[in-house]
């Protein structure tokens, strides 16, 4: 097959990507996508469209049952030290302090404590949290343990970030901010992202392409690229393209899920 | 006036009120019949009389109670682990640990004292046993109660078996081991009382404070019964106080039951 020689080899190739729970319903039908090194892909559908269940297989947490899955040209197993996770709640463990959550996958991965101190104070620098390094997660508000979340998630240096929903809990205003400080961290650290979202808005704001999923079963409704360059600011919600394109992906959601009930 | 004053305060009269209630009891008695009630006075008289022999008594009962504890705690550890890494483990072992936990020790004791022999190591087994299935019960709670998510995560990292134990689930089950280590706690005491009671008798100088109820009651020394009582009770409040003490350093600086509610 012809391939354009300057064409990148996708980071995440999913090729008719089927789910199925024991002989129950389809949960996801024959999915195909490639995601370029870079894209940042939300998605977005309504619930039981299996978006978080594509997520967890792309993480390697839950089996397929048909169709293949590569990342970097391997299983989600192989290409799991490629890959890190943020799930909806900050999943912290309680009785560490912030730079010792943050640390924990490089320990699990046995890297030296000096080493591991350097990477936590950069990584919770590029949060902007190193005043609050030493706190324990009870003492953090709900943005700020979603920030320990995502400096965690940040501290293997991952080739791609897979996030289920990390704002969803948030209040609009915190949400808006950590949108930004997300954009701005990408800008540093050129990961790829996978994305998560109820929220039409973020998806907007944050992504360069966008799916929109439908349910029963689990298919990729509409593809949307989102043509606004980054770097991203507040600015881009001020912006006229940016409320019309809210508008249509909404528009479309509506329409999905209406079709659906 | 502050809450902290009277925190102190209102327990204070309560002893206040509650010792005078019992000088009014025991002095409205009539004369021949007053040797049921002795009064505080007289108990502290007891402990005059008897001091030697309840410190030597006492001493004898803590070391059971702390080794059977002690005990209790490590064993107990050990099979919560194993427990929690099977559930097949835990349904087959289930049963048998409730029917340890019922097991009447004051008709196993004559036994034991065969097995063991008497004094110190029956008191210890015995203590043990009291001891052993509130400790197992809670620790394997813990262990099993983990976070879902964060389980997950460690696995995504590729975490081992023993770091998935010991980084994760093991602090994780922390507040659960100190919960069944405070019920523990006060039935050591109790445990190596019931213990000494029934296996203490002919261990000659090794008795303990259960022991030493017996030879009070069979020479009507009523007062040093009370005394022999308090003690047990001082007993109880030194391993529940420790209990704490160790609870509030592991856990104050992150468990939810030790956040400070005036902030």
């Amino acid at each position: 097959m012809f391939r354009a020689p300057m064409a990148a080899t996708p980071l995440v190739d999913l090729h008719d990507l089927t789910k199925r729970y024991g002989e129950g319903s389809v949960v996801l039908d024959r999915i195909n996508l490639a995601a370029a090194p870079g894209d940042f892909i939300s998605l977005i559908g309504p619930s039981g469209c299996g978006k978080s269940t594509l997520l967890r297989l792309i993480a390697g947490l839950s089996p397929l049952t048909g169709g293949s899955l590569l990342i970097d040209g391997r299983t989600p197993e192989e290409a799991a030290a490629e890959l890190a996770f943020v799930f909806q709640e900050p999943t912290l463990l309680p009785w560490l302090t912030a730079a010792q959550n943050v640390g924990v996958p490089l320990k699990l991965r046995g890297v030296p404590a000096d080493q591991r101190l350097a990477t936590c104070a950069r990584v919770l620098e590029l949060v902007r949290l190193a005043d609050r390094a030493h706190a324990h997660p009870r003492q953090l508000s709900g943005g700020q343990k979603m920030r320990v979340s995502i400096a965690r998630a940040l501290s293997l240096s991952p080739k791609l970030l897979l996030l289920d929903e990390p704002f969803g809990a948030l209040d609009e205003m915190t949400r808006e901010h950590l949108n930004e400080e997300l954009l701005a961290i990408r800008e540093a650290q050129a990961w790829t992202a996978f994305f998560v979202t109820h929220s039409v808005a973020e998806a907007v704001f944050l992504s360069s392409r966008i799916l929109v999923m439908s349910a029963n079963p689990g298919r990729v409704h509409t593809e949307i690229a989102v043509p606004f360059a980054y770097p991203r600011t507040a600015a881009t919600r001020l912006s006229r393209e940016y409320h019309d394109l809210v508008t249509e992906v909404s528009r479309l959601l509506r329409s999905v899920e209406t079709a659906d009930t | 006036m502050s809450k902290r004053l009277l925190n102190l305060l209102l327990p204070a009269a309560t002893g206040v009120l509650f010792i005078a209630v019992w000088y009014a009891v025991r002095f409205s008695l009539s004369e021949d019949m007053q040797f049921l009630l002795p009064s505080p006075g007289e108990i502290i008289g007891a402990f005059r009389t008897n001091g030697a022999d309840l410190a030597h008594a006492a001493l004898n009962t803590a070391e059971g109670a702390l080794l059977g504890f002690v005990g209790a705690i490590a064993i107990s550890s050990l099979l919560a682990l194993a427990l929690s890494v099977s559930s097949l483990v835990r349904v087959s072992l289930y049963p048998y640990l409730m029917m340890l936990q019922m097991i009447p020790v004051i008709i196993f004791a004559p036994i034991l004292i065969l097995w063991v022999g008497p004094g110190l190591k029956s008191v210890v087994v015995i203590t043990f046993l009291i001891c052993f299935f509130p400790l197992v019960v809670n620790t394997t709670q813990g262990l099993v109660s983990t976070d879902r998510n964060i389980v997950e995560l460690f696995r995504m990292y590729r975490a081992t078996r023993p770091q998935e134990i010991f980084l994760l689930r093991a602090p994780a089950a922390l507040p659960y081991f100190f919960t069944g280590l405070r019920i523990a706690a006060t039935l050591a005491p109790i445990g190596a009382l019931v213990g000494d009671y029934t296996a203490g008798s002919s261990a000659g100088d090794g008795g303990g404070l259960g022991f030493q109820a017996i030879i009070y009651s069979s020479q009507a020394k009523y007062p040093a019964l009370f005394a022999t009582a308090a003690v047990t009770c001082v007993l109880g409040f030194v391993f529940v106080a420790v209990v704490v003490g160790l609870s509030w350093l592991a856990l104050h600086q992150w468990h939810d039951s030790y956040e400070r509610t005036d902030n």
